[in-house]
């Protein structure tokens, strides 16, 4: 098992060394969304055509948007699971200001702009954000728990709105000024849906934000190790609410996209999608423990799952058999990533004495790292 | 000194030594901790093994008692080889260990702690009733007057320690390790184990007993071995030595660690503690640091001595920002930065070099280049980026400066020794430009030649400058760069030393070679 991970540190003495097996284990989400596709292509003759590969990533835009988030909030060595809540939210909130906001006191009813209607949206995503990101930073509330009480109590915000009910003719009138919600989702330029170009955008800005900024490597930095990041100077309390406020963010993006696709939003829109977007990350070969992964990767997650569920229903598999299918093919990225980060998480402990194990024989307890690693 | 007979690797007299390691080593990542090593237990006596933090004696022990699995080299039981698979398998055998870090469950009662994993069961599950009556007479039998039904996580450090010390006995073990088992105890406490030593030996057990305090092993040694950079120097018969047989192999003849660099004036003052208070987290009553004042000059370096539990990497880490003080201040170039946060503080001109490295110092999902250049990160920023121009040029400048030896900055950092570790952390911290540099235990867990590399840098850049103020727990590290030697001992500073003083008046001060 040590000898595995020689390979490794080869690769870094002779930059562009070539091993086959780093190679496929690097590269294991994009061969698989190739073998996707292969494997549908020979199916069905409906799989490889443009009309199909548009309507599937037209899907795929709204997993990734909220995979992109959560990824910012796994290399934090946090969770997320009030993502999918928070997506049904912002398409309430936006339904809501469609369809005007009624004044009583003045006896009038406010028609906000398209534009006013998105920075909305977004700002109750944000809010969302950073209620998780103080309740984790500043009151050590596990992430899995906090968020998991923001997943219900934003969900019931978003039934409590409507009542239950669903907005739907979000298209807005003309002489209301309010046109151009549906262009976000439903419209193409070029052929190809609006949420597929945003979803783009967002992907570039977070690539940027990663690799480029010191935001991104104080994040690589405290979710690799919190407490040496502390004490190099990281804001690791601030870098945490802003991850959390980025995942709102990216959620209700989602969340408006997906209610303008549809020009309808659901107060149960994005039920479970949290898991998806963990799901995505996962498979792009992120580390739930913090610290690794990127963008690159979590899209290209985002695509194999979404590539593969549209995949089972063109091919008439039952959508049983398609749960067993997704679940199967996360289990396994995630198998592959505790091969790829066994051998190297067993080097973070050379130099010093490693902590002593009871003498019993029981691990340590760490309870924090193993809920989050159920929620993959 | 009857080493000979060993070093040749033969194999051991069944009948006179009941567990030996054979050509034992034991690397974790490029860092040798063990080097060989050949260490024999003999039947029915107590063997005490002597070395400096990070000779490599704990690793040893955990060898022995099954926590670890040797790298190469092999473990033989009455004449017989084995592997221990995990310490049940070794506890099988009939050895068990007292950890010097505390393995207890803060949150279960004494009972539950004492049978962790070997609970007693009846017909009705868990007999509680039993298990309750064994811890009675353990606690009788140390004199102490615990009731089993207490949490640990209530008891002073101290009464853990004795609870440690009764889980080990209630196995009826034939071996028993001890890593430090007295480091918490008072002399009374010490004196009840001492007796219960020799009733055990009496009985037949075996014991390994490690310990800090020299004059008190020596006690009760029958044999002593010597550990040193992972490699034992000496083994003799506790008849044949004394207190200064031991320093002399623990220290050995001196790699030279350096001078104090001369030739220059102190500056002004750099750093100026001022009776500084920090309390005990689990006994917010008591005082880990209590009332300590120090200045240190432009271009000095204090180093700070004590035994563990002395208050040297509260002190430091209060200092630094990481733990919170109820009393006192800290000022830096004559402004009080009590009230700053960490980066602050490293932005001020303070920067800490922590004692755990793997825990505190490094993040080990990044590369060497990245790590090397965390602190100062702010300082590369381009409008909105990162300028990874001038990022690499700090960071080929570190790697020459503090002389890392890797394959370059792109590495991870996990394929380095400890003592490049050790660079990277300090190259990390220097880069932030600091003009006061705490670094606790720079030396721990690298070896002797890393360790006068780090301390040569030191010498340099306080030579142009820096204040140093540097922590060790081994007394031949006081005498190596440092000016001025300060002890610390219960929290307070017991003694201060110029740079002429001796290993003695050391390690008197600091309460180590002195019977309590």
């Amino acid at each position: 098992m040590t000898r595995s991970d020689d390979g490794l540190t080869k690769t870094g003495m002779f930059s562009g060394g070539f091993s086959l097996g780093k190679l496929i284990l690097e590269g294991r989400a994009f061969l698989a969304l190739i073998a996707i596709i292969v494997v549908f292509s020979l199916l069905s003759p409906d799989y490889f055509t443009f009309h199909n590969l548009v309507t599937m990533s037209s899907h795929v835009s709204i997993y990734a948007l909220l995979a992109i988030g959560m990824l910012l909030v796994i290399l934090n060595g946090g969770i997320d699971l009030s993502v999918g809540s928070t997506l049904g939210l912002s398409g309430i909130v936006a339904g809501y200001l469609m369809h005007g906001v009624n004044l009583k006191a003045m006896g009038i009813t406010l028609f906000p702009a398209v534009w006013v209607v998105v920075i909305v949206s977004c700002a109750v995503g944000a809010l969302i954000g950073v209620i998780n990101g103080v309740l984790i930073s500043k009151f050590k509330v596990a992430p899995f728990v906090a968020t998991l009480g923001m997943l219900y109590v934003v969900r019931g915000v978003a039934l409590l709105i409507t009542n239950g009910l669903t907005y739907n003719n979000l298209e807005g009138k003309p002489e209301l000024g309010n046109t151009g919600f549906d262009w976000l989702g439903f419209n193409t330029l070029l052929s190809i849906p609006v949420g597929v170009y945003v979803m783009v955008i967002v992907a570039i800005i977070g690539s940027i934000v990663l690799n480029r900024t010191v935001f991104g490597r104080w994040l690589y930095a405290s979710g690799g190790n919190e407490r040496a990041a502390e004490l190099s100077g990281v804001p690791v309390k601030r870098v945490k609410i802003w991850v959390y406020v980025a995942s709102g963010v990216c959620s209700a993006i989602a969340g408006i996209i997906l209610s303008s696709e549809l020009t309808s939003a659901s107060p149960t829109a994005g039920n479970s999608y949290e898991l998806t977007a963990i799901a995505a990350v996962v498979i792009g070969g992120a580390s739930l423990m913090g610290g690794r992964g990127n963008i690159r990767g979590t899209l290209l997650g985002a695509f194999v799952i979404g590539f593969l569920s549209d995949g089972l229903v063109i091919i008439g598999i039952s959508s049983y058999w398609q749960t067993v299918f997704t679940g199967a093919v996360i289990v396994f990225a995630v198998l592959l990533n505790a091969v790829q980060y066994r051998g190297r998480r067993k080097k973070q402990k050379p130099g010093s004495l490693p902590p002593a194990t009871p003498s019993s024989g029981t691990e340590p307890p760490q309870a924090a790292p193993v809920l989050e690693k159920t929620a993959g | 000194m009857s080493a000979d007979e060993i070093v040749d690797g033969a194999a051991p007299d069944a009948a006179e030594i009941v567990l030996s390691a054979r050509d034992v080593v034991k690397t974790y990542g490029g860092t040798h901790a063990l080097k060989g090593v050949n260490f024999d237990i003999h039947r029915g006596s107590v063997t005490t093994l002597f070395g400096e933090n990070g000779a490599g004696k704990s690793t040893l022990m955990k060898i022995l008692s099954g926590v670890e699995s040797p790298t190469s080299g092999q473990i033989i039981l009455d004449g017989e080889t084995v592997s221990f698979g995990s310490t049940v398998d070794a506890r099988d055998r009939g050895i068990s260990i007292i950890h010097q870090e505390l393995s207890l469950a803060p949150n279960l009662n004494v009972r539950d702690n004492i049978f962790m994993g070997r609970e007693i069961t009846g017909p009705g599950g868990v007999d509680y009733a039993e298990e309750a009556k064994q811890a009675r007479q353990l606690m009788a039998e140390l004199e102490e007057n615990i009731d089993p039904s207490t949490l640990v996580a209530d008891l002073r450090l101290g009464q853990q320690q004795i609870v440690e010390i009764a889980r080990a006995l209630s196995v009826d073990s034939r071996i028993l390790i001890m890593d430090e088992p007295t480091s918490a105890l008072s002399a009374t406490e010490v004196d009840v184990l001492f007796r219960v030593i020799h009733e055990l030996k009496a009985k037949g057990v075996s014991i390994v007993y490690i310990s800090h305090h020299l004059e008190e092993a020596l006690q009760i040694t029958d044999f002593a071995v010597v550990l040193r950079d992972g490699s034992i120097t000496a083994t003799a018969d506790a008849a044949d030595i004394d207190l200064e047989w031991i320093v002399r192999n623990m220290v050995g003849a001196g790699f030279n660690l350096g001078e104090p660099p001369t030739g220059y004036e102190f500056g002004e003052v750099a750093l100026q503690i001022d009776s500084l208070r920090v309390p005990d987290v689990e006994n917010p009553d008591r005082s880990v640091v209590d009332g300590v004042s120090l200045d240190v000059r432009e271009g000095e370096i204090v180093c700070i001595y004590g035994l563990m539990g002395a208050g040297r990497t509260e002190l430091l880490e209060a200092v630094a920002g990481r733990v919170p003080f109820t009393g006192g201040r800290v000022l830096l170039k004559g402004e009080d930065i009590s009230h700053k946060s960490i980066a602050e503080r490293i932005e001020a001109g303070l920067s800490l070099v922590p004692e755990d490295r793997q825990r505190d110092g490094l993040v080990q999902t990044m590369t060497v280049s990245r790590n090397l250049s965390l602190a100062s990160i702010q300082t590369f920023v381009r409008g909105l980026f990162l300028s990874r121009r001038s990022e690499q040029a700090l960071v080929d400048d570190s790697i020459r400066d503090v002389r890392v030896k890797t394959s370059g900055g792109a590495a991870e950092i996990g394929s380095l020794s400890g003592g490049n570790q050790q660079k990277v952390v300090i190259g990390k911290m220097l880069a932030t430009k600091p003009d006061v540099i705490l670094l606790d235990e720079p030396s721990r867990g690298i070896d002797v030649g890393a360790k006068a590399e780090v301390f040569r840098l030191l010498a340099e850049r306080a030579a142009s400058g820096l204040a140093v103020v540097y922590s060790t727990s081994e007394v031949g590290e006081c005498l190596s760069i440092a000016h001025r030697i300060v002890v610390m001992s219960r929290g307070r500073i017991s003694a201060e030393f110029g740079s002429d003083t001796t290993k003695e008046q050391i390690m008197a001060a600091s309460g180590e070679a002195v019977v309590a």
